[in-house]
C-alpha cells in the first residue's frame, strides 16, 4: 500500500522509512519545514531548512523513496508557538509536542497523506497501535523508556485509524539504531533531538518574550496568605512545582519553597513549602480515545510526561472532567494529565490553571 | 511508470548535437589561454561557439561574455550596468535579478502579467539615471513582456535595460538589435544545452564597468576562469538545434494540456497575454500548489510551483502575487513543455491532472480552524 512517512530528519522516523519500504510498501516521505532554522539557531545565512530535512531527503534518496519538503511555517507558527507564547503569559506551562502533534502532524499529514492517494500515515513516535474490537487503541510504547504516548492523547481516534507506528513494538533505541545500520541510511548514530525543536539554541523565554513580552514582566513572589517575600523576573520563566529562581523566597522559615501557583493577571508567584499539593485536577480540552464514560471511571494518570502513573478517578459532571488523585500531587497548569488502563491510553486533558492557584485554601501542605 | 517530463523551464532535456558536441570537445586538450597548439585547438572551439550564439541573437561576438550560467549573467550584468545609476525591475523578475540588486525600486506589472510601462514611464520621468531589468518572457506564466517599448522609453529618459532572455531564448525569436537593449542574459541548460554555462550578450553602445569576477583577465578581462569549453560547445550546438524547434507544434500541444485542465476546473494566469508557446500556469483554486506538484509527481507527471528553493519547499508565487492573484497565487502550478514533448505526454498529463483534481477538490475544508 502507499504510505506517507513522516520524516523529520532523525533516526526514528529514518527507521520507520526503511522498514516499510523493506516490507515492500510505496513509501513517500514527507518532512514539514516548521520554522527558520537558519534564524532558530542565529546563524547568519543559514538555509532555512536546516540539516535534518538534507538529512531526512538523503535517507529518502538511499531507499530510493519519493520525498517532499512541506512548508508548514505559518501553520507551526499559528498553531504551536503563538499558543506557546500565550500559555507562558497566562501563567501555564504547555507541551507544544502536544499541540503540534493535534495540528500539525496528526490533523494537516493525515489530510495530505489522503490528497496523495496514500492508505496510511506513519511516524517514528513510540507508541503502539493496537486494533481491538472496537477499532483502533492507543497503547504504550513496548519500551517504557521512549514511551511517547502521554504526547499523543490528544489524537483523535479517527486520526488514529489513519496512522501506523513501528517503532511501538521496538526493544529499545539500540534496536532502531541497529535497523539504521543494517539498512545502510547514514542517520544510524545521529544524536537524539532534545527539548524543543524551535529553540535549538538559548532559552525558551526568548521565544516566549518576543510574542509575549508581558509574560516576562517583572512581580512579587508571595506566600500563599499573600506575604510579599521576593521579586521575580517574569511569570512566563516559572512552573507550579520548580524550587529553582526564588532567591531568598527559596528558603522560608526553614522551610524549602517551591512555587504552588502563579497568578498572572497580577504578575504574581505563589510559594508554599514543598510537599504541598492537591488531590483535584480539572481538564480542560479532554480528548478520549474510548467511548467516553458515563460515571466515574478509575484508572491510573499521568502529570508529567516522565512520571510513573499514579491511581486516580476521573469524573464527567456537567461537561466538566475532574480527575481525583488517590494521593495528592503538585500538577503543572498546561502540562496534560494523560488516563491509561495499564498499557492502553484512555484519554486526557490539558490541566486548568485556576483550578490550582484561586482556591489557595484547598491546597494541604 | 514512465514519467512525463513537463518543466522545461526548470531546465530542457539535452538534445543530441549538445550531446555530441559536449563530447567531442571533452577529447580536444587545452587552455584558450595557451599558446600553444592545443591551446589554439580550444580557443577556436570557444570563439566558433561565440560567433555561432551572438550571430543567434543579433549581437556582435566580442560582445559577448561567456558566464557560469543565466544568474551569473544576470549579475555580471547588474554589476556593469549599475554604476552611478538607480535600479528599477520589474514585480516579476526571476530571482537572479532581483537578489542581484535587493534595493532596487520596482516596476508593478498588470493583472495581465505584463510590465507596466505607464508606472515605468514615470519612474523614468525624474531623469535619474538609471539601471531598469525586465525580463523578455517570464519563467512562470510565460507571459512575453513589452521589452522594444521598454527600451525605447529607457533610451528617451537616458536609462540602461537589461533583459534576462534566459526562458525566451530557443522558445521565440530573439534580437538583441531589435529590441533595442542594453544586455541580454542567456542560459545553456534552457534551451536545451548542459548546465553550468550562459552568456551575457552587450549591445555595441553598453558600458561596461566592471567585472563580477576578475581573475586571470579572461573574456577580454570581463569574467576571469577558465571558460568551460566543453559545456559551451555544448550550448552553441543548442543554439542551432532550437532553431529548427516548430513553435506552433509546441504551442498546439501547450493548448491541449491547457483545454483538458480547464475542463477540471484550472484557471489559467497570464491567459490575455501573449505567452510562451510551450508555458501555462494553472490555478486550481482550493488545491494548495504544493500539493498539486506532489500527487502529480507520484502520477509520473513532473511540473513545478512557484520557486522551489534549495530545501525543494514551494513558496508563494512572488510573480503571481504581483499579477493580484491573491490566494490563487498559492495554488498554481506551472507546465512548460520540453522541446520534445509529444502528444503521449499531453495525454497523460490531461489523464493525471483529472484524477489529482477530483481527489483534491473534495478536500477543500479550509485548514483554518481545525484543531
Amino acid at each position: 500500500m502507499r504510505v506517507v512517512v513522516a520524516m523529520s530528519g532523525g533516526v526514528d522516523s529514518s527507521v520507520v522509512a526503511g522498514l516499510l519500504h523493506e516490507a515492500g510498501h510505496e513509501v513517500i516521505g514527507v518532512t514539514l519545514q516548521l520554522y527558520d532554522h537558519g534564524a532558530a539557531t542565529g546563524r547568519k545565512g543559514a538555509c532555512c531548512a536546516g540539516q535534518d530535512i538534507h538529512d531526512a531527503r538523503r535517507v529518502a534518496d538511499r531507499l530510493g523513496i519519493a520525498h517532499y519538503t512541506i512548508d508548514a511555517e505559518a501553520r507551526f507558527a499559528q498553531a504551536v508557538i503563538a499558543p506557546f507564547a500565550d500559555s507562558y503569559a497566562n501563567g501555564e506551562t504547555p507541551v507544544p509536542c502536544i499541540r503540534c502533534n493535534q495540528t500539525v502532524k496528526f490533523a494537516d499529514l493525515p489530510d495530505l497523506a489522503r490528497d496523495l492517494g496514500a492508505e496510511r500515515l506513519a511516524t517514528g513516535h513510540y507508541v503502539r497501535r493496537v486494533d481491538g474490537p472496537d477499532g483502533p487503541e492507543l497503547h504504550r510504547a513496548a519500551d517504557p523508556a521512549r514511551d511517547q504516548s502521554w504526547f499523543l492523547f490528544a489524537t483523535t481516534l479517527r486520526q488514529l485509524d489513519m496512522c501506523l507506528f513501528p517503532l511501538g513494538g521496538m526493544e529499545d533505541k539500540r534496536a532502531v539504531r541497529d535497523v539504521a545500520q543494517r539498512l545502510g541510511l547514514g542517520v544510524a548514530e545521529k544524536p537524539d533531538s532534545q527539548d524543543i525543536c524551535f529553540v535549538p539554541a538559548g532559552d525558551y523565554a526568548d521565544v516566549v518574550g518576543k510574542t509575549r513580552p508581558d509574560a516576562l514582566e517583572a512581580g512579587e513572589i508571595v506566600t500563599s496568605d499573600g506575604r510579599v517575600v521576593g521579586r521575580h523576573d517574569g511569570v512566563g520563566r516559572y512552573t507550579v512545582g520548580q524550587g529553582k529562581r526564588l532567591g531568598d523566597a527559596a528558603m522560608l522559615r526553614g522551610e524549602r519553597q517551591i512555587v504552588v501557583a502563579t497568578e498572572p493577571g497580577r504578575r504574581r508567584i505563589v510559594v508554599g513549602p514543598r510537599g504541598t499539593g492537591t488531590d483535584t485536577v480539572r481538564l480542560r480540552e479532554v480528548n478520549w480515545l474510548i467511548a467516553e464514560p458515563a460515571g466515574a471511571i478509575r484508572c491510573s494518570v499521568k502529570l508529567r510526561a516522565r512520571e510513573q502513573p499514579r491511581p486516580a478517578s476521573v469524573r464527567i459532571a456537567d461537561g466538566a472532567t475532574t480527575v481525583t488523585l488517590d494521593e495528592s500531587a503538585l500538577p503543572a497548569p498546561g502540562q496534560a494529565c494523560v488516563f491509561y488502563q495499564d498499557e492502553r491510553v484512555l484519554g486526557g486533558g490539558i490541566i486548568v490553571r485556576d483550578a490550582m492557584s484561586l482556591p489557595l485554601d484547598r491546597l494541604t501542605a | 511508470m514512465k514519467t512525463h517530463y513537463l518543466d522545461a523551464n526548470a531546465t530542457q532535456p539535452i538534445r543530441q548535437a549538445a550531446r555530441e558536441a559536449v563530447a567531442a570537445t571533452f577529447d580536444v586538450v587545452g587552455n584558450p589561454s595557451s599558446v600553444h597548439g592545443p591551446g589554439r585547438a580550444v580557443r577556436r572551439i570557444l570563439e566558433d561557439a561565440r560567433e555561432t550564439i551572438a550571430l543567434a541573437f543579433c549581437g556582435r561576438p566580442e560582445d559577448l561574455i561567456f558566464t557560469s550560467g543565466g544568474t551569473e549573467a544576470d549579475a555580471a550584468a547588474i554589476h556593469a550596468l549599475s554604476a552611478n545609476r538607480r535600479i528599477l525591475v520589474s514585480a516579476i523578475e526571476h530571482d537572479a535579478v532581483r537578489s542581484a540588486c535587493p534595493g532596487a525600486g520596482i516596476v508593478p506589472v498588470l493583472s495581465g502579467g505584463i510590465v507596466d510601462l505607464h508606472a515605468l514611464e514615470q519612474r523614468l520621468r525624474d531623469g535619474i539615471p538609471s539601471l531598469v531589468c525586465l525580463m523578455l518572457a517570464n519563467n512562470e506564466t510565460g507571459v512575453i513582456q513589452p521589452v522594444r517599448q521598454a527600451a525605447a522609453l529607457c533610451r528617451r529618459f537616458g536609462a540602461l535595460l537589461h533583459v534576462d532572455a534566459v526562458q525566451a531564448a530557443g522558445r521565440i525569436p530573439v534580437r538583441l538589435d531589435d529590441l533595442g537593449a542594453h544586455s541580454l542574459a542567456l542560459s545553456s541548460h534552457k534551451l536545451g544545452g548542459p548546465a553550468g554555462c550562459g552568456a551575457l550578450l552587450l549591445a555595441a553602445d553598453a558600458p561596461f564597468f566592471a567585472p563580477l569576477i576578475a581573475g586571470g583577465g579572461q573574456e577580454r578581462g570581463r569574467r576571469g576562469g577558465t571558460p568551460a569549453a566543453a559545456p559551451i560547445a555544448g550550448f552553441a550546438a543548442a543554439v542551432r538545434a532550437s532553431a529548427g524547434d516548430d513553435p506552433l507544434r509546441l504551442g498546439a500541444l501547450r493548448d491541449a494540456a491547457e483545454r483538458a485542465a480547464v475542463d477540471c476546473g484550472a484557471v489559467v494566469c497570464g491567459d490575455t497575454a501573449h505567452r510562451l508557446p510551450n508555458t501555462v500556469c494553472l490555478a486550481l483554486p482550493g488545491a494548495a500548489a504544493a500539493v498539486q506538484v506532489m500527487a502529480l509527481d507520484l502520477e509520473g507527471i513532473a511540473v513545478s510551483a512557484g520557486a522551489a528553493c534549495s530545501s525543494g519547499k514551494v513558496q508563494a508565487s512572488h510573480v503571481l502575487t504581483a499579477m493580484g492573484l491573491g490566494t490563487l497565487a498559492g495554488e498554481a502550478i506551472r507546465v512548460s513543455l520540453p522541446w520534445n514533448a509529444v502528444a503521449a505526454d499531453i495525454d497523460a498529463f490531461a489523464a493525471a491532472y483529472r484524477r489529482v483534481a477530483v481527489r483534491l477538490r473534495p478536500a477543500l475544508a479550509p485548514h483554518a480552524g481545525r484543531s
